[in-house]
């Protein structure tokens, strides 16, 4: 039987890592994450298994630490909160360029700015939509518990590897913070070097006489490459979306009522379906696991079937335009949320419900 | 089972680490358990809470505002908690320092005067564990041999000379919780 | 006597180095780039290193010195070499890794990283390219632009009122515990590039010494921006940059 261990999210990242052969991590401090890095230099992994462990001089370094350590083939990750990935924005654009795997762990709190320390669900445009310049996407993957953060990092290294795509892990400060029981699955080795020849042929290794150089770049200068590339990669996104869409959901299949929301938000939304299901209102939920590729196939699907919808975030409504998106006009999508690191409570969301659809 | 328990008291008291222990042994028993503190500015020598969600069946919000339990042990929680116990709930408090004591009639209060417990050990330190063992005296929501397995798990290898100690708190804890109010 | 006459291996005197590619180069004709990846080649040549070397290029005139040295690369984010360089190095013990970077890319946007790479002490080389201008995006100001140096951004000279002062970053790592070689060169003569290339390849060994970063300037012309003759900007390189980064070795740890 795995050994269960009472865990903080973050801390259960740091864990995972050691436990699933990740080669590297380079960060910077940043509240609510520490943890993170505090674990790996407490746990000294270079000792076990090797794995190297880095605090950098920034944000802006620690991504690109990853852009180097991610061409060698290596699996290499960072993490940190939302003002601090904003900074790691460029290399992010630049390792989707450069078609490079690694794993980016957003601990989300208030915003804009500086903002608060506490949780929030603010980085879904910058991360889902944007997440740097250019014409590109982040795969994203949204944990709701320290299971989750310790299960998504070898699954969000897994589908980097798979697409050569960065894979962000977007949690919150709830999620980091709260102390659950996680199982500790068997433990996994780091990757040898004929491994990672075999994994990532593209990495650079050193050239052997023989094999033609390998080169790590997302520069091109020239347009019409260029294009080439830019509709390469609409083809991975094509084929990620067609593949990859994670959902779950709770009492939808005679649901009248839908609620989608992600990460903490789900699970608080779960007992306010509960809450309702008890007053003998027919609501169910949906949570994306994956927020890109999103699941709007089964949303717009249940759009068809229940009165109305709403997004639940910790926003001002940011997901809320693809709900929209997906329902397609088949029914009213709604929205509530609570801002600054805030947190709503069920009674709340239940309120708001009631408010938006007109229930006594 | 499910309960809902508040933990609040100063930076310093052992708030979050009683939580930790509560929590594992939790664990060692086979139930979910979610852990939940408040954290940030006002953790530096402010006031401190967690949070600490016990249950046979997994866990959907972690965030609650009602609690089956309120452990208090300073005046600031005691104004902000106080209320937010549910009918019929417990809130188990410490008396030192507090210079308004609870009035609510539809819940139940409890008093340990953990300092004089912790004293008799022999340990401030183990302040904490005293008002755990009163806690589990009325509500024994953990079997003592997992909270024993549980402590084991929270305290490092290195100090585990202290395992005994802690217990021993506990224990008196359990021994020296007064009813102030039954419903 | 006849073309095939004169090819024959008994009358070579010069040949291009085995790990320069045949790639058009796009540098200008004087820059100072071609010769030093020549440089790099023929030491990374001579060491037999190839399979072990790993470089990391800059944005900047020479972004695509990828193209023109035969080993594995990496391209970098303006400024930011010596990040992807730690993290290779220290996943890749075993690997020669280095930076070639320019004065816009190392001391303007990338001082943070630089910095931070040689306090750390990285066992990496850095190759720094220091012309005193922004070649790529058309002749703008760097940090190393000499005070009066016309500049498209200092159209009437760099004035230290408006602009600050140059930055001499030899000397500023030099004081940095992490650092174990740096040294200034040039490859404006010929014995100025025999002297350039041993200070590279001392650098190289002694990045396999693990003893701390190993860090190489050329003082390098751009004629282009300087607007001036291949040989005119070699003049005015000596009178001028040489005064304010003068010629030779500033640090050693193993001497």
């Amino acid at each position: 039987m795995a050994e269960k261990i009472l865990m903080k999210g973050n801390e259960a990242i740091a864990i995972s890592a050691i436990r699933n052969g990740v080669d590297g991590y380079f960060g910077y401090p940043i509240t609510p994450q520490s943890e993170v890095m505090e674990t790996l230099m407490k746990e000294k992994p270079w000792e076990t298994t090797g794995m190297v462990v880095l605090q950098a001089e920034s944000e802006t370094s620690s991504i690109n630490m990853i852009y180097g350590g991610a061409s060698c083939g290596k699996k290499v990750m960072t993490s940190s909160s939302s003002p601090g990935v904003s900074l790691m924005c460029e290399g992010i654009s630049y390792m989707a360029g450069a078609e490079l795997p690694c794993v980016v762990v957003d601990v989300m709190r208030g915003g804009p700015g500086l903002g608060t320390i506490q949780p929030s669900q603010s980085d879904y445009d910058m991360i889902v939509k944007g997440g740097g310049h250019g014409d590109f996407h982040n795969i994203v993957i949204a944990p709701a518990s320290a299971q989750d953060m310790y299960d998504f990092v070898d699954w969000g290294f897994e589908l980097a590897f798979r697409y050569r795509n960065p894979v962000v892990i977007l949690s919150d400060g709830i999620i980091g913070q709260m102390m659950e029981k996680v199982e500790l699955h068997p433990a996994k080795p780091r990757r040898t070097a004929e491994e990672i020849l075999e994994a990532a042929p593209w990495a650079v290794t050193g050239k052997p006489a023989g094999r033609p150089r390998n080169i790590i770049t997302s520069l091109s200068l020239d347009s019409d490459i260029q294009e080439v590339f830019n509709q390469k990669l609409a083809r991975k996104y094509a084929e990620i979306e067609a593949r990859e869409v994670k959902y779950t959901e709770h009492l939808t299949d005679d649901a009248e009522y839908l609620f989608v929301a992600f990460g903490c938000s789900s699970r608080i939304c779960e007992a306010a379906v509960d809450e309702l299901r008890q007053s003998g209102i027919k609501a169910g939920l949906l949570r994306p696991v994956t927020l890109y590729p999103y699941p709007f196939g089964r949303i717009g699907e249940l759009a068809g079937q229940v009165k109305s919808i709403m997004s639940i975030e910790l926003n001002l409504g940011q997901m809320v335009t693809d709900v929209r998106l997906a329902a397609g006009g088949k029914c009213p999508v709604g929205f509530y949320g609570r801002q600054g690191g805030n947190i709503f409570t069920p009674e709340e969301i239940v309120e708001a419900f009631r408010k938006f659809n007109n229930l006594k | 089972m499910k309960e809902e328990i508040i933990i609040a008291g100063f930076g310093g008291q052992g708030v979050l680490s009683m939580g930790k222990v509560l929590a594992y042994s939790a664990i060692m028993q086979d139930m979910e358990v979610t852990w939940m503190p408040s954290y940030g500015p006002e953790m530096r020598g402010g006031t401190a809470n967690v949070s600490v969600i016990l249950s046979d069946s997994k866990i959907g919000s972690p965030i609650v505002t009602r609690y089956d339990t309120a452990i208090i042990l300073n005046q600031q929680s005691m104004d902000k908690f106080e209320k937010t116990v549910k009918p019929g709930g417990l809130l188990l408090y410490d008396p030192s320092g507090i210079t308004r004591h609870p009035e609510r009639k539809d819940i139940r209060i409890a008093q340990i005067n953990a300092i004089e417990v912790a004293a008799s050990v022999g340990n401030s330190k183990v302040y904490n564990m005293a008002v755990l063992g009163a806690f589990l005296k009325i509500k024994p929501v953990v079997s003592m041999d997992n909270v024993r397995k549980g402590l084991a798990k929270c305290i490092p290898a290195r100090y585990s000379d202290l395992i005994s100690l802690n217990e021993k708190a506990i224990n008196e804890g359990h021994d020296s919780v007064l009813i102030i109010n039954e419903i | 006597m006849d073309i095939a006459d004169i090819k024959r291996p008994e009358n070579l005197v010069y040949r291009k180095p085995a790990l320069i590619t045949d790639n058009v180069m796009h540098y200008c004709p004087g820059c100072s780039h071609g010769t030093v990846h020549k440089l790099i080649a023929e030491v990374i040549e001579e060491m037999g290193i190839q399979d072990s070397t790993i470089g990391i290029s800059p944005v900047g005139c020479s972004v695509f010195a990828y193209n023109y040295i035969d080993i594995d690369w990496e391209e970098a984010a303006h400024g930011r070499a010596p990040a992807l360089a730690t993290a290779t190095k220290r996943l890749c013990p075993d690997k020669h890794v280095f930076t070639y970077q320019g004065d816009g890319d190392l001391a303007s946007i990338g001082t943070a990283e630089i910095i931070h790479a040689c306090s750390r002490g990285e066992n990496i080389v850095v190759i720094f390219i220091n012309n005193g201008i922004y070649g790529m995006t058309g002749g703008q100001m760097a940090p190393t632009t000499l005070i009066g140096m016309k500049t498209s951004t200092t159209p009437y000279g760099r004035d230290p009122k408006l602009n600050g002062f140059p930055m001499v970053i030899a000397d500023m790592i030099a004081h940095l515990d992490g650092t174990a070689y740096i040294t200034r060169q040039s490859v404006h003569t010929a014995a100025a590039v025999r002297k350039a290339k041993s200070a590279i390849r001392k650098a190289f060994e002694y990045s396999e010494k693990n003893i701390g970063l190993s860090f190489v300037e050329i003082v390098a012309t751009c004629n282009s921006g300087w607007k001036m003759s291949p040989v005119d900007a070699n003049a005015w390189m000596v009178e001028h940059m040489f005064r304010k980064y003068p010629i030779g070795d500033i640090k050693d740890v193993l001497k």
